[in-house]
């Protein structure tokens, strides 16, 4: 049996997280709909708090909310005028992306609700049997063991480093 | 011998070539044709030690019992295809080869020395000289040819160097052609030169002439396709037949005449060397090289016999109808070569020891110096009037005495009058005819009288007929040194060249035949035959008259046919345009064109259609690109759980 | 009341179709990288959220979304530099307009 705040919590992080992302694809204005892709990105966080995952909640607020949504944020300031309206869709257009969504989403939510393995489990019972604590997470991703993840720890790195040296290739003045 | 001076005689005309064609353009005409002068001399007087030394040195390599020997200087490998398949090059002396070294370096000497003259102030004189080095290499190393390969080669060299002098005056479309049409009939009739070759080949195990000819070479070549037989003849005789074809392209035998009266477009010392003395004889030169193999199919020989006979009478008369003095000799040279053909084909070693084999090469050398005099004689003519037309001459005995007198006598040779050489090479043509057969012995009598009474019909209508000719421009006179010497000189040895002992050099065997004039039998009557016609044609042309009006208006239609070679072009003309061009190449242009060509079009069209209609779906737009993905994976992920479930 | 796997799905879910949606529909090419940020948060919380239901004591799930944000954020970098790298040469970014490469 779940605690109420926690059933209260889900709630209204779900509605926040459906809201925001339909407002997030709906609204004309570009700045706010980095907005309110903010508040989906905090609200998935949330999620990850509720599911016992803390740091990975911590990486997901500093890294998108803190990261990736500033450089949104600038290059719309940078490229166009944030009171401008985009072009309204057609309807064509309109048409055409609902039917792939819901078509999709149909077929998807089919597939969620007659898999077999979606039953039975609670949160409960999944959180209290495991503690993801930092020291597991340092050793995991700087071991060279099964499930050590310092291979991909380093490609990462790597990439990033790619990202810089392609950032500053790409965006720097000719 | 020593291998030096077989090599010179063949490395000094090439390198000559190679020099006048890449430096010529460099050098003033005078460095050019001096130098391509002295290398010709050079290469003549090797080519005389050569001779000199084969025929009289008594030498125990060349002569053994009298008996002369063929003897390979040297044959080096040159493209070894299989242990069978060998081709090599070489140098091969032998009374025939050595003869010919004599007449080809001859005749190209002077005809260097004359063009110094008469193609003084050409435009490309150093590219004409170039081309006439290349001439004389590829004649020399065809008359040297150790193999069948090796002379099928230089066959060919021939055939380019006489396309490329043939339209030396490119600028000018009748040479153009001309060129054309002379390479393109010699390559057709090359075509079954390499078909018979390739046959002889498969049977023999080699291409060596020595190895085909001698010492049970032939028997060897007759057992070997012995049995097979195709449309009534044994293989061995199309083999053989097939190479001869190759002969009658290059010695313009009928059918395959119609180049040589065109290759007259020429600069006049090109028709002297190449179409009436060396070239036009490769055909005489290669049945006389394979005459052992030829000798076991008689059949062969009939065929031989048969076409130069056709031909021999078919020019002569043709030359009596013509109006181009270069077209006459063009026509009288296809005429004695078919005379030579003819002697070829009816000798054999049971009648007079094979006279007709010698009496061949004796009329193809002496014919030689007398042809190649009448055309230098001509060119000398067309240098000073500027036509080739006899109409444009008459009288011309006293401005160009020298060019009358020489020209007489290369006439009086042609027609076989005593004491010139015409008149002992034909005869001892005649005797191996009669020998074989009366009828063509009498057949080739009268066309002996056709030539003499065509070619004194030449030589009054230029030199006598009308004696107040108006030549509008100058006055003519006699050609420059360089031009008169070879005429005196080349006079000179047709006066003489008949007291040559011929037939201690030159046999099929090469055991000597000692030459006896038969008089009576033979050279009595040919002699009357050659004075009437000379004494018909002196009637007719010496002065100015309307008896050849009144001749020829009694069988019109015999004069005009003649005059226009009996429409040999134009059947032609007919069968290649009108048959091939017009009738199968239409049909077969059609099918490349819309089935061949049809089908592929047909595949680049659909593709080009089908890629235009689905045009749209390359649009470039990522959205619609995710849109299509979606759907897809979507539909894809929807089958699969519809065929699982 | 108990919180089961499939109550955590559907949020995610949904988040996926919005992102689609403004993929296929959106013009704006900043527009186009919110929704794909979108969808690629919806497929991190579903690592998560299977790491967490079926297998509680492993972190591949974890790890995969940890290595998948910083991937993100890599890649939104550089879409971002070519973005104004675009609109600088254009002045604009909208996707309509940006055809100078095409046939």
């Amino acid at each position: 049996m779940e605690s109420l705040g926690n059933i209260v919590l889900y709630f209204a992080v779900s509605l926040i997280i459906i809201v925001f992302s339909v407002m997030a694809v709906k609204t004309r204005k570009i700045l706010r709909a980095a907005t309110y892709l903010l508040f989906v990105l905090i609200g998935t966080a949330v999620f990850y708090f509720q599911l016992g995952y803390e740091f990975l909640g911590a990486v997901q607020i500093a890294v998108y909310a803190g990261g990736i949504l500033v450089l949104f944020v600038f290059s719309i300031l940078l490229t166009q005028n944030p009171a401008d309206d985009t072009q309204a869709l057609t309807n064509h257009r309109r048409f055409v992306g609902l039917l792939a969504t819901v078509f999709g989403t149909a077929f998807l939510g089919y597939a969620l609700y007659t898999m077999p393995f979606v039953e039975g489990i609670s949160l409960s019972d999944a959180l209290g049997s495991s503690d993801v604590n930092m020291q597991m997470i340092g050793h995991k991703l700087l071991s060279t063991d099964k499930f050590g993840y310092l291979l991909p720890f380093e490609a990462v790195s790597v990439l990033l480093l790619a990202c810089i040296i392609g950032g500053i290739t790409i965006a720097r003045k000719r | 011998m020593d291998q030096t001076l077989p090599i010179l005689i063949l490395a000094i005309p090439i390198t000559m070539f190679f020099i006048l064609g890449l430096f010529g353009m460099k050098m003033s005409h005078k460095l050019a044709g001096v130098l391509g002068i002295l290398g010709m001399g050079t290469a003549m007087v090797l080519s005389y030690t050569v001779a000199f030394t084969y025929f009289f040195s008594g030498d125990a390599a060349f002569i053994i019992d009298g008996v002369r020997q063929q003897v390979e200087i040297f044959d080096v490998t040159w493209l070894a295809f299989t242990d069978k398949l060998v081709v090599s090059l070489g140098f091969l002396l032998d009374p025939i080869s050595a003869m010919m070294l004599v007449v080809i370096t001859t005749i190209s000497f002077f005809v260097h020395l004359y063009s110094w003259g008469y193609m003084e102030g050409e435009k490309g004189f150093q590219r004409f000289y170039a081309f006439l080095s290349l001439f004389s290499f590829s004649m020399l190393g065809l008359v040297v040819a150790t193999n069948i390969f090796q002379m099928y080669i230089f066959w060919e060299l021939v055939g380019v160097s006489s396309y490329l002098l043939i339209g030396f005056y490119y600028k000018l479309g009748s040479a153009v052609s001309a060129s054309k049409k002379a390479f393109i009939v010699t390559r057709f009739a090359d075509l079954g030169m390499l078909i018979g070759i390739l046959i002889l080949s498969f049977y023999m195990p080699t291409f060596n002439f020595i190895e085909l000819t001698q010492n049970g070479g032939p028997e060897l070549a007759l057992t070997s396709t012995g049995g097979a037989t195709f449309l009534g003849g044994s293989v061995l005789t199309w083999a053989l037949i097939l190479i001869f074809t190759g002969g009658m392209g290059k010695s313009a035998m009928m059918p395959l005449h119609i180049w040589l009266p065109d290759a007259m477009e020429g600069p006049t010392p090109v028709s002297a060397l190449i179409h009436a003395a060396t070239m036009v004889v490769a055909g005489v030169y290669l049945v006389a090289r394979m005459f052992p193999l030829y000798l076991m199919e008689t059949a062969s020989l009939d065929f031989i016999t048969g076409i130069g006979a056709i031909t021999a009478l078919y020019a002569a008369i043709v030359a009596c109808a013509q109006v181009d003095i270069k077209r006459v000799l063009a026509f009288s040279t296809i005429s004695q070569i078919a005379f030579m053909m003819v002697s070829l084909g009816v000798a054999r070693p049971e009648i007079h020891e094979g006279l007709g084999y010698m009496s061949s090469m004796f009329h193809l050398f002496t014919h030689a110096m007398f042809k190649a005099l009448l055309f230098l004689g001509a060119g000398a003519l067309i240098h000073a009037v500027h036509s080739n037309d006899y109409t444009s001459m008459g009288g011309l005995r006293k401005y160009m005495p020298i060019t009358h007198w020489t020209f007489l006598i290369g006439c009086l040779a042609i027609a076989g009058i005593y004491p010139f050489s015409g008149f002992f090479s034909k005869d001892e043509m005649l005797s191996a005819m009669y020998g074989y057969s009366t009828f063509w012995g009498v057949w080739m009598t009268a066309v002996a009288g056709l030539t003499a009474f065509y070619m004194f019909r030449l030589y009054y209508l230029i030199f006598w007929w009308d004696e107040n000719p108006n030549y509008k421009h100058h006055t003519p006179h006699d050609a420059p040194w360089q031009m008169s010497l070879p005429l005196i000189i080349l006079a000179a040895v047709s006066c003489v060249a008949g007291f040559i002992p011929f037939g201690e050099l030159v046999t099929w065997n090469g055991e000597p035949y000692h030459i006896h004039i038969e008089w009576v039998k033979i050279a009595v009557p040919s002699l009357c035959v050659a004075i009437a016609a000379i004494l018909l044609a002196t009637v007719m042309y010496r002065k100015k008259n309307s008896l050849p009006d009144k001749f020829a208006a009694v069988w019109p239609g015999l004069w005009t046919a003649a005059h226009h070679r009996f429409y040999w072009d134009e059947m032609y003309m007919f069968v290649t345009h009108k048959i091939i061009f017009g009738g199968i190449c239409s049909f077969i242009a059609w099918f490349d064109r819309q089935i061949i060509d049809g089908t592929m079009d047909m595949f680049a069209k659909v593709t080009q259609k089908t890629s235009y209609a689905i045009r749209g779906l390359q649009s470039g737009s990522i959205q619609t690109y995710v849109w299509w993905y979606f759907v897809g994976a979507v539909a894809l992920a929807a089958v699969t759980a519809w065929v699982i479930l | 009341m108990e919180l089961t796997m499939l109550m955590y799905l559907i949020p995610s879910l949904l988040m996926f179709a919005c992102g689609v949606f403004g993929f296929i529909t959106r013009r704006n090419l900043i527009a186009i990288l919110i929704s794909l940020e979108l969808m690629l948060n919806s497929v991190d919380l579903n690592f998560v959220i299977f790491n967490r239901f079926l297998f509680p004591g492993e972190l591949e799930g974890m790890f995969f979304t940890l290595f998948s944000i910083g991937i993100a954020a890599a890649e939104t970098a550089l879409a971002i530099a070519i973005i104004i790298n675009i609109f600088r040469s254009v002045k604009n970014i909208d996707v309509k307009d940006i055809t100078k490469l095409k046939f």
